[in-house]
């Protein structure tokens, strides 16, 4: 869903017809207690991506049988699953799974979103005629199609013919999202491309190669890093429901999703296993999200 | 002194006489033209595609399955001994009458297959929408214009809703309500209990995220001149939101309702697999892992025309509801 | 003037001592007037004066922000500093009624206007649900709308400028308020309809109502009030009868607004340098008719229309020619051609026909790189100089922008933006800042600094003060008359404002519908104009207000 938020403000920016600006640093007010937490949290997940061992010695993989579906105690904080395996080691080392494929499902989806969104705004512009605008639109009406378009069922498709395992959801969701950051990357590129400064740009002798480069990119690019930021929080509830489903990294890999679709069979008698995977999943896409808007707010410039 | 914008008017112009009760046809047939075009790309898309992917489309078309007479069946079907374009256009008339394929997996045609569940998801997501909607507005308008406090709070709360995984809401909701308290059944479709954890499951997330856009642009139209005039005429704070605010904000929510939808199918899929419902979530599921290839093909397009029709429905809504859009031709 | 009785009428609204302040800033600093029924005064300043502030406060309408204190407020005699929200909303809509600039965004765009006033009747309980429709066709008609039973139904969009802006009126009068609030309700329209809605506001006036007028054109208020109260940051300058201040202004604010006005009778002085008795006379400048920088010949220019098939021939038949150190002042309402002929001279449009020869030599017939060399003759300075400028950017860079073809040294360059901010009557420390931090007069010199820094021959100002207060367009137009004064150069200036034409122009060309109407010497065509839409525009010139 946060994807589909990403991109409603996304549209409500543009509906506005704003220009994304960079603040001058004036007031340094200090960031908000909200950010500091979600700061620290972030930091110590990718703590725990890194460097696991540093949280847990316990083997993630072990199997105890004997030790089967324990409550959390003083020895296992969170408990033990169906086949004995410590919880707690298995979210901590599951978190790689979780935030890794998140982060290269967005970073897929960012690059080649950019790329064929600025080559759409541009092609208007740098192709001459009716031919430029039919690309654009057509490119234009594609992106709105395929981002509506539910992404689960994409990613399935993908998932569908290069089947399961962990590089594979990486790029069935990060294809899955690229429509989602051409429109917006086109819809920035239009609007800068029709602004005056870049139009009046030839007044001054500046060639249009210049005039795209100077003028054209870094207004269009400065928008990107945020909603990357946000937007690793939707790759990463994604992550966790492909994964949930089964498609994504295959037992006995801790990856969040996996862990609660092992738990669902014994949740009756075993709530533990069903609540602290989940809490995680829920914790690092607020986190990201706190963190990608506090982001946003500081670089949007304010319009009197 | 000075000569101000506009041309020099003729202010004794008579009515124009296109009253506002004329539909924009014009407008509307470019949309149900529009829709049909985007349908057309999508299974055009479709059959592209699995011509493109390396290997032979018997095989891909096979998935795992090996049984005798399968190769011959899938190239009788498919015409796979024809033109490419021979079978292009056998494939777009083969789902103009409504034969979506066969599914080598189960051994039946996949439009049977389909037809038993869709209205169990229909079911799901259209309650959840309606549901989320509700919930929206509410949470939206009682937190216009309160406290920082409060709106905070509400904020905090949307964000939440955005940020949960919908897979582990439903199994929270069951083990509360299913295991716990025993208030609803576990799994299954029968009657409107086994409807409720699902909806809530699903409607929660879409009510965070449609609350906060609500919200944001009530606040926008809150900041427009005609609000100052209607509030100088004394009418009520409550009044000025509900008659006044709350029908230009759902305007722009209008062209987000595709977006929605496809949020609400693509969520019913993972909902189905917590709760045990059937529905095309559960085909779907099944047929990504047993590589059932027709079924997929056959999920995607299926959603692709829900996804259209509504679309379209609704973007020739807006286009009536907006007196604005509406003058225009 | 009308031949009321401005005083013999009760008092409405009595304010004395108003502070008003938006967290923590004030915004309003101690104003005190007093609104007869039967009067009509107005509150007369630039932005930041303070005045909407005020005139809102008088409906409780300044925001959920504002603190509002007074050593009295009264309202139909009961003291507002007191009133509840219930009897704040009973005193909205039936003691003053409230008319805002543009019925286009100030009326639900969603509702028709019949629903609109029907809102205002219910509120106020006016007439049976039942006579409801009538009486709004009843108050339509009032306002002097044709048609009303068929109007009732329609939006504002439907309706032009001038019946909108009635209609806005006619909900504001539904409850029968005795005061009518009209914040620059005329801001909008064009002169031959701001008239009527002024004499609309004026009968109201015979009725016996107050009305409180907000403006910043000095000539509507010269029209209609009987007392005018000048207001600069929050606080009264100067107030008293209409002609004793807008004749004989006493303070020295009311004296600069009013001779920084342009006109004929400004010709050749300083707009922003005026003195208790006379005007500074500008640097005297020649033009030299025998040297043309720019002529164009036979300039076409057509857009294919959105509607089906029709196209709009935005430049039909245009020719002029510029000579050095000559202004000419190209003048048209929207939708004349204007701004597409500054396009077409700057070469960001190619004319479908005819050409534009610089010094005699082809322009327009060149493609861009063969047009790029010669670009350092030909500048521009827009309406809306903050779009023009990339938003990363800081002042220096973009004053840089038009000499970066040039190549020079980044120490030079530098230096030269800065003597440039200097030229313009700008501070070197803005250099570094971003333009989006300036106020609109700032920008506009840093538009005119970048303009200035290739020495062009001839500058095209397209709208260039039109968006600014009067005092600070007045300091820009004799910026821009010194810098032509000392450099010669040449300007093309397009502008819908006939006063300041006159004031700045040698030579004029009148534009409508694409067409040339009339051309020739500035005094010529404004004091014996010979084409009838050229009779038509001078003579809705509201009153000149006349100046010291």
């Amino acid at each position: 869903m946060t994807d589909l938020l990403e991109k409603v403000k996304a549209d409500a920016a543009l509906a506005q017809a704003s220009i994304v600006t960079p603040t001058p640093r004036r007031r340094r007010r200090g960031p908000a207690p909200s950010v500091l937490v979600a700061g620290a949290f972030v930091l110590v997940l990718l703590v725990a991506v890194a460097l696991p061992q540093l949280f847990t010695s316990v083997d993630p993989f072990r199997t105890v049988p004997t030790d089967g579906l324990k409550p959390p105690s003083a020895e296992h904080w969170f408990g033990t699953d169906r086949l004995g395996r410590d919880i707690f080691s298995r979210v901590v080392h599951g978190a790689r799974y979780s935030i890794l494929i998140g982060l290269s499902a967005t970073a897929i989806a960012v690059v080649a979103g950019s790329i064929l969104g600025l080559i759409a705004g541009l092609s208007g512009r740098l192709i001459p005629g009716r031919v430029g605008l039919l690309v654009d639109e057509t490119f234009g009406r594609l992106f709105d199609v395929i981002s509506s378009f539910p992404g689960v069922l994409l990613a399935m498709v993908v998932v569908t013919f290069a089947g399961p395992g962990v590089q594979n959801i990486a790029v069935a969701i990060g294809i899955a999202s690229i429509p989602m950051y051409g429109r917006v990357v086109r819809s920035q590129t239009l609007l800068v491309t029709r602004a005056d400064f870049v139009t009046h740009a030839a007044i001054y002798g500046r060639s249009r190669a210049r005039v795209v480069i100077e003028h054209v990119l870094p207004n269009v690019l400065v928008a990107i890093p945020v909603l990357a930021a946000i937007d690793v929080g939707a790759s990463i509830l994604a992550v966790s429901g492909l994964s949930f489903l089964g498609l994504g990294p295959q037992a006995p890999i801790p990856e969040w999703g996996v862990m609660l679709a092992e738990s669902r069979d014994v949740l009756r008698i075993a709530w533990w296993g069903g609540v602290f995977p989940g809490l995680f999943i829920t914790a690092s896409v607020i986190a990201l999200t706190v963190l990608g808007r506090a982001l946003q707010r500081h670089i949007d410039g304010r319009k009197s | 002194m000075a000569i101000v914008h506009g041309a020099v008017e003729n202010d004794s112009a008579t009515a124009t006489r296109r009253s506002s009760a004329v539909l924009p046809w014009r407008r509307i047939l470019a949309r149900v033209v529009s829709g049909a075009v985007v349908l057309w790309a999508a299974v055009t898309i479709a059959f592209f595609t699995l011509q493109a992917i390396p290997g032979d489309i018997a095989d891909i078309l096979a998935g795992e399955q090996t049984y005798p007479g399968l190769k011959e069946a899938i190239s009788a079907e498919w015409g796979l001994d024809e033109s490419v374009f021979t079978q292009y256009l056998a494939f777009l008339g083969r789902l103009v009458t409504g034969d979506l394929g066969t599914s080598y997996v189960q051994r039946q045609p996949v439009a049977d297959l389909l037809a038993a569940q869709v209205w169990s998801t229909i079911e799901l997501a259209v309650v959840a929408g309606v549901v989320s909607a509700l919930l929206a507005v509410v949470l939206a308008v009682v937190s216009i214009g309160r406290s920082r406090v409060v709106r905070s709070a509400m904020s905090t709360l949307e964000l939440v809703f955005t940020s949960v995984p919908t897979f582990w809401v439903g199994i929270l909701l069951l083990m509360l309500f299913s295991f716990q308290w025993r208030l609803f059944p576990v799994a299954g479709a029968n009657g409107w209990q086994s409807l409720v954890l699902p909806v809530v499951t699903l409607a929660l997330p879409t009510a965070g995220f449609l609350a906060q856009v609500i919200r944001e642009s009530m606040e926008r139209t809150l900041t427009e001149p005609f609000i100052v005039t209607v509030r100088s005429r004394g009418v009520s704070e409550s009044l000025v939101l509900l008659r006044h605010a709350l029908g230009h904000a759902l305007l722009p929510v209008m062209t987000l309702v595709g977006g929605i939808i496809g949020a609400l199918l693509g969520g019913a899929v993972i909902t189905e697999t917590v709760f045990g419902r059937p529905g095309i979530g559960t085909i779907t599921l099944n047929a990504v892992t047993g590589k059932d290839i027709p079924v997929v093909i056959a999920v995607v397009l299926f959603a692709a025309l829900i996804y259209v029709v509504v679309s379209t429905v609704l973007d020739i809504l807006y286009t009536i509801v907006d007196p604005r859009l509406r003058a225009q031709r | 003037m009308t031949t009321r009785n401005p005083t013999g009428g009760r008092e409405l609204v009595t304010v004395r001592n108003l502070r008003v302040a938006f967290d923590d800033t004030a915004v309003v600093h101690g104003v005190s007037f007093t609104v007869h029924a039967g009067e009509c005064v107005a509150l007369v300043g630039e932005s930041g004066s303070g005045k909407s502030v005020t005139a809102r406060s008088l409906v409780g309408l300044t925001g959920a922000r504002s603190t509002v204190t007074a050593d009295a407020l009264e309202i139909d005699g009961r003291d507002a500093l007191r009133l509840t929200t219930r009897e704040w909303r009973r005193l909205r809509g039936g003691f003053a009624g409230l008319v805002l600039q543009d019925a286009l965004v100030s009326l639900d765009p969603l509702r028709s206007i019949g629903a609109e006033i029907r809102e205002v009747l219910r509120t106020h309980h006016m007439v049976p649900r039942r006579a409801e429709l009538a009486r709004a066709v009843e108050l339509l008609a009032s306002v002097g709308i044709p048609q009303p039973e068929l109007r009732i139904a329609q939006y504002a969009h439907q309706l032009s400028g001038g019946l909108r802006q009635r209609a806005l009126i006619a909900s504001a009068l539904a409850a029968d308020p005795a005061l009518v609030i009209a914040d620059e309700p005329t801001t909008a329209l064009d002169v031959t309809v701001q008239k009527q809605i002024i004499d609309l506001l004026g009968a109201r006036l015979d009725d016996g109502k107050g009305v409180l007028l907000i403006s910043h054109d000095l000539a509507v208020v010269a029209d209609i009030a009987d007392r005018v109260i000048v207001m600069k940051n929050g606080r009264v300058v100067e107030e008293g009868e209409t002609d004793a201040v807008l004749g004989a202004p006493r303070h020295d604010y009311t004296r600069q607004l009013l001779a920084a006005i342009p006109s004929a009778s400004s010709r050749g002085t300083y707009l922003s340098r005026a003195t208790a008795t006379d005007r500074l006379p500008l640097p005297a400048r020649e033009a030299d008719r025998s040297r043309i920088v720019l002529s164009a010949q036979g300039l076409h220019k057509t857009f294919a229309s959105a509607r089906r098939g029709s196209e709009l021939h935005a430049v039909d038949d245009v020719s002029f020619e510029l000579a050095r150190g000559e202004v000419l002042g190209i003048v048209g309402e929207s939708g004349s051609g204007k701004s597409t002929v500054a396009n077409i001279v700057l070469g960001l449009t190619r004319p479908d026909a005819g050409e534009v020869r610089l010094d005699g030599q082809p322009w327009s017939a060149l493609n861009e790189a063969q047009k790029r060399p010669v670009r350092s003759r030909l500048q521009f300075i827009s309406q809306d100089p903050l779009s023009s400028f990339d938003p990363r950017w800081t002042v220096e860079r973009v004053i840089a922008e038009s000499t970066l073809v040039l190549g020079l040294p980044a120490a030079e360059a530098r230096d030269r933006a800065a003597w440039l901010l200097g030229r313009v009557g700008l501070d070197t420390a803005l250099l570094t800042r971003h333009p989006r931090t300036l106020s609109g007069g700032q920008r506009q010199r840093v538009s005119i600094a970048r303009a200035l820094a290739p020495e062009p021959d001839i500058i095209v100002c397209d709208e260039p003060a039109s968006a600014l207060d009067v005092s600070v367009q007045a300091q820009v137009l004799d910026l821009l008359a010194e810098i032509q004064a000392d450099r010669g150069t040449s300007l093309l200036f397009v502008s819908h404002d006939l006063g300041v034409v006159h004031h700045v122009s040698d030579r004029v060309l009148v534009l409508k519908d694409g067409k040339v109407v009339e051309s020739g010497d500035v005094d010529d065509v404004f004091y014996r104009p010979q084409a009838d839409y050229t009779k038509k525009l001078l003579a809705s010139l509201p009153t000149a207000v006349s100046s010291a």
